[in-house]
């Protein structure tokens, strides 16, 4: 049960450095400048109209096919950044300056409110086709995937074992076969599973991305996402559940055929120089080593890789492979560096009070913000809310070991599962029921990012030492005293975890949580993400922007005001 | 071994200087002036204390760090970066967790492209010739500490590397483990199995260094010099018991404590003088004032047999003496230790005597502790942040010679509760009394 990564953060620093606010300039400058680009092009396109999506549930494996195929490309760019853009971070000092502060950003802006200029952007690229359409809901899980991914990456490659490098330069190992006898396999746990959390991320952002209306433009792409959002719009309940059970198989097979296996695969490269306990393979894995023909296949297929892997490729000129120590860099070349960086940030800034002043006044600035502080008390509501269930939820199962090992694979599970497929319930007992939307809506940010608490809660008391359990029984420590004392001060840092990933979760799915629709009838909560989502709908850019840029401000300070001194905290004090 | 090769020397380091800069300030030197020269079938060890520098000169001669000063000479030629024929056995092992024992073995092969059949049959070779024929596929987590050396000595070997480096090889091994190890490395030295020139062990365990070497190289720290060169005149396979190898062993002991004798005992009124010290614990330093005190020692014992009894390595022994010694509880003088009226008062008091006599050793003889109470006396608060003394320190040593010597220093403080240190706010302060 000590499946159990930390948040990719680039540093523990809290205070933004220089770095990071250029990082941030250049971010809003680009959002920027792509707004523009589909403000433009909006008109032309507005032709393009989409297929009929079927509710008849013969249809639904087909679009489930769909829906994972791009789930699986968007895998597969994330997989080519990762490995260009992190190796890139961490074997360049200077690149790593800018690259690092950006990505830290990208992984805290809401993905789903780009969405709409995405898809004008992607349009545009393929006028009157499909591509477009699919190319922007690809990139919109891409978005969802990468950053985190390429944290991870860069984390392990800054942190190799020294003696390891030191023996790998000592041999004489090339370039390219440190890079994978060496640094690779060292990433390889980290990276499976932060690829697996992305993926289970990434199904929320596919089912959202598929249905994107932008002004009066509606581009349903096949797939299970659409499906639903047809379903809504025909109010047919039996729809809803077919498209639930469909994404249920395809989350099983996905979590059989790939998540299991690959998890356990990654276990062998895990750094840890004492044999550990070993978990059961996977009936996949075990049926992929057992199986004759297959094994003959991998043994095949592993001799050509290290093959590859073993060529004494070197891409950079040999330099001599010595450190030395204290060895200043080159002051010009820093200087032409900042001279560049200075550049673009200026034009950027340029770029966005050109951009603004045309467009927005203060007043709206202030809406947003306001909406932004909504959006922040349900955020805050929901994690306290959450805490409070399922700490002590995770800490009973996790203390029972058989209840551990039984429940875990099923809270996985939920984290994958698209929570967006169950909002039409939600809504029509909210309609049913009279209830306020300003309340009603708001559990639905939650409900896909909450098990990510439970999970890690669950990894916490599990790996919590059996010793100190029996001390504090054998001084008979009980009630509040032992769950002040004993447990919580225990999960804490596992605690953090997942609650870092279920904030950033929630802040994204304000945006398709605080506006609800079921059939013409249509729901809406005060907040940030109903801002957003509404001026999509509108077709309004400069609003889009703004909201964006807001809630990606929100969630830069909730990080680093709020969990990133918890997490320094917890990891200093109160890991074991 | 061919003629030619016994003449010239494999390798050369001359003048070579190891410093690293500390922003504006003066450089901190690590090593000072070394010279070495290893010419073929010698097995020459580097013998001196932790951080006297002897690791670094290991890993300059390897090639993975380019001196500040100085040349290295490898075959008569400039080292830049890992030489071929250079090739390394690690303290820590560093085996690759995923790779088997055969592609751990086979790595260095690999690099130099040598083709997987032919790569097979050397890692086989090897493994064979260290005796771990049937462990080919296992991966290093499935074996002992033991083993795993084995199998980094043999991923050293199947490159027929001229010359070979241990670093600390034995010293993460059980007793034990470690004399299997040697035993069976000098065997097979002897019988000229071993398809290298040369050896250049690193080592802090001097009993190793002349079970094993031709030729010793004894460091002094801080900087790490050359103190002294020793040629063993033993011949293999050397026995530990016997009266002459003890004696080279005595001697050796009263060489390495002299420089602790010949610091200058400070002074609080001069100048104050800054010196790195070790964290070594009260709970030690106590309970070896108590076992000189008592039987057979009474007062005075030789360090070598100390060391035995105690089951301490030298590198732990030392410390705590000079530690002892800094307080003048102790005077260490080739190769004893003896208690002086201090000491002897320490151990037949009870604890809050100790506490008071402690405190005030304290404040006799190390400037940095009485100069932290002075500031925390002055302060309305009684709290001081430990930021400017660690800021202090490092002008004078290394972040991690600072680190140590602050660590030492707020153990010794608290023990003695001359004052106390909040690790949280990074702050020293006094217990209110009440």
């Amino acid at each position: 049960m000590s499946d159990i990564s930390l948040p990719a953060f680039a540093s523990p620093k809290r205070l933004p450095n220089l770095f990071d606010i250029a990082a941030m300039v250049c971010f809003v400058a680009l959002v920027v400048a792509v707004a523009g680009a589909a403000r433009h092009t909006l008109a032309p396109l507005s032709a393009a109209e989409a297929t009929a999506i079927h509710l008849d549930p013969a249809y639904l494996p087909g679009y489930a096919l769909r829906t994972t195929l791009r789930m699986f490309a968007a895998l597969f760019c994330s997989l080519v950044f990762t490995f260009t853009y992190a190796t890139w971070a961490a074997k360049s000092r200077r690149a790593a300056l800018l690259l690092i502060p950006v990505l830290d950003i990208l992984q805290s802006v809401p993905i789903l409110g780009f969405l709409s200029f995405t898809v004008v952007f992607f349009m545009n690229l393929f006028p009157g086709r499909v591509l477009g359409a699919e190319c922007a809901a690809i990139f919109a899980i891409f978005t969802s995937q990468a950053w985190n991914m390429a944290f991870s990456l860069y984390q392990s490659l800054k942190t190799v074992p020294a003696d390891l490098d030191e023996a790998s330069r000592g041999f004489r190992l090339s370039a390219w076969q440190r890079f994978w006898r060496l640094e690779a396999p060292f990433a390889t746990p980290g990276l499976v599973w932060n690829t697996m959390m992305s993926m289970s991320g990434g199904w929320f952002f596919v089912v959202a991305s598929e249905a994107i209306s932008v002004g009066n433009t509606t581009w349903k792409l096949p797939g299970i996402g659409s499906y639903v959002a047809t379903a809504l719009d025909a109010r047919d309940m039996w729809a809803v559940a077919y498209a639930i059970l469909a994404m249920l198989v395809v989350i099983l097979l996905y979590d059989q055929l790939l998540f299991r296996p690959l998890v356990a695969w990654s276990a062998k490269f895990r750094f840890e120089t004492t044999q550990g306990a070993q978990a059961e393979d996977p009936w996949m894995l075990r049926l992929l080593r057992r199986t004759r023909f297959l094994r003959w296949v991998g043994e095949g297929v592993g001799q050509g890789v290290d093959t590859f892997t073993g060529l004494r490729l070197q891409f950079l000129p040999a330099k001599p492979a010595a450190r030395t120590q204290g060895a200043k860099p080159s002051r010009l070349v820093d200087a032409v560096f900042y001279a560049l960086l200075g550049v673009v940030v200026l034009l950027a800034l340029r770029r966005i009070v050109t951009f603004c002043a045309a467009t927005l006044t203060l007043a709206d600035v202030g809406e947003a913000l306001l909406l932004g502080v909504y959006t922040m008390i349900r955020v805050a509501v929901l994690m306290v809310l959450a805490a409070l269930v399922w700490v002590p939820v995770g800490v009973w199962l996790g203390l029972r070991p058989a209840w551990a090992r039984r429940v875990q694979p099923v809270v996985q599970f939920l984290a994958a599962f698209p929570a967006n497929l169950f909002f039409p319930i939600f809504v029509v007992a909210i309609v049913r029921f009279h209830i306020n939307p300003e309340i009603g809506l708001t559990p639905l940010m939650i409900l896909g990012t909450q098990w990510y608490i439970l999970f890690n809660v669950i990894a916490g008391a599990a790996a919590f030492p059996g010793d100190l359990l029996e001390s504090a029984n054998n001084f008979r420590v009980g009630g509040l005293l032992w769950w002040r004392r004993v447990i919580l001060p225990g999960i804490f840092p596992y605690f953090i975890t997942g609650a870092i990933t279920a904030s950033g979760g929630s802040w994204n799915a304000a945006i398709v949580a605080e506006v609800a629709s079921w059939g013409d009838l249509k729901l809406h909560a005060h907040g940030l993400g109903a801002y957003i989502a509404e001026a999509t709908a509108q077709g309004d850019m400069p609003r889009v922007v703004l909201g964006v840029v807001v809630m990606s401000g929100f969630v830069v300070l909730f990080n680093r005001l709020l969990w990133r001194p918890l997490y320094a905290y917890s990891s200093r004090r109160l890991t074991l | 071994m061919d003629v030619s090769s016994d003449t010239a020397p494999l390798l050369q380091v001359r003048n070579c200087r190891q410093a690293y800069h500390k922003d504006s300030d003066t450089d901190l030197v690590v090593l000072d002036d070394v010279d070495l020269t290893i010419r073929s079938g010698e097995i020459v060890g580097l013998l001196g204390r932790s951080g006297s520098g002897k690791s670094t000169l290991l890993r300059i001669v390897s090639g993975l760090l380019t001196p500040t000063a100085g040349e290295v000479l490898w075959r008569g030629s400039a080292v830049r970066g890992p030489a071929e024929g250079i090739a390394m056995v690690f303290q820590s092992f560093a085996l690759f967790p995923w790779l088997t024992v055969q592609e751990n073995v086979e790595i260095g092969l690999e690099a130099q492209g040598v083709p997987r059949a032919e790569r097979e049959q050397r890692g086989d070779d090897a493994l064979d010739l260290i005796g771990l024929g049937g462990y080919s596929s296992a991966y290093p987590k499935e074996l002992s500490g033991g083993m795993r050396q084995r199998v980094g000595l043999a991923r050293a070997l199947v490159v027929h590397p001229d010359l070979l480096l241990m670093d600390e090889p034995f010293s993460a091994l059980d007793v034990l483990t470690a004399e299997t190890l040697r035993t069976d490395l000098i065997d097979l030295w002897m019988e000229r199995k071993l398809p290298v020139k040369s050896i250049l062990i690193v080592t802090h365990n001097i009993e190793e260094a002349v079970l094993l070497c031709d030729r010793i190289l004894v460091f002094s720290s801080n900087p790490g010099r050359v103190a002294h060169e020793l040629r063993v005149p033993f011949p293999y396979p050397r026995n530990r018991h016997d009266a002459a190898f003890r004696r080279f062993v005595d001697d050796i002991y009263a060489l390495m404590t002299r420089r602790a004798t010949s610091v200058p005992a400070p002074d609080v009124r001069a100048e104050p003088v800054v010196q790195p010290m070790q964290p070594v614990s009260t709970n030690l330093m106590a309970g070896l004032m108590e076992t000189i005190a008592g039987e057979p020692y009474e007062g005075r014992a030789d360090l070598p047999p100390l060391a035995g009894v105690l089951q301490l390595e030298i590198d732990e022994l030392l410390p705590l003496g000079e530690a002892l010694h800094l307080l003048r509880f102790a005077d260490l003088e080739e190769g004893d230790i003896r208690l002086t009226d201090a000491g002897r008062q320490f151990v037949n008091s009870d604890m809050d005597a100790r506490k008071k006599q402690f405190a005030e050793a304290l404040r006799t003889n190390v400037p940095l502790a009485a100069n932290i109470r002075q500031v925390l006396d002055e302060r309305w608060n009684h709290r001081a942040s430990a930021v400017r003394f660690r800021d202090e320190l490092e002008d004078h040593m290394s972040p991690e010679y600072a680190r140590d010597t602050l660590r030492a220093v707020i153990g010794w403080g608290r023990f003695s509760e001359l004052f106390s240190y909040d690790e949280e706010a990074d702050q020293f302060f006094i217990e209110e009394e009440d």
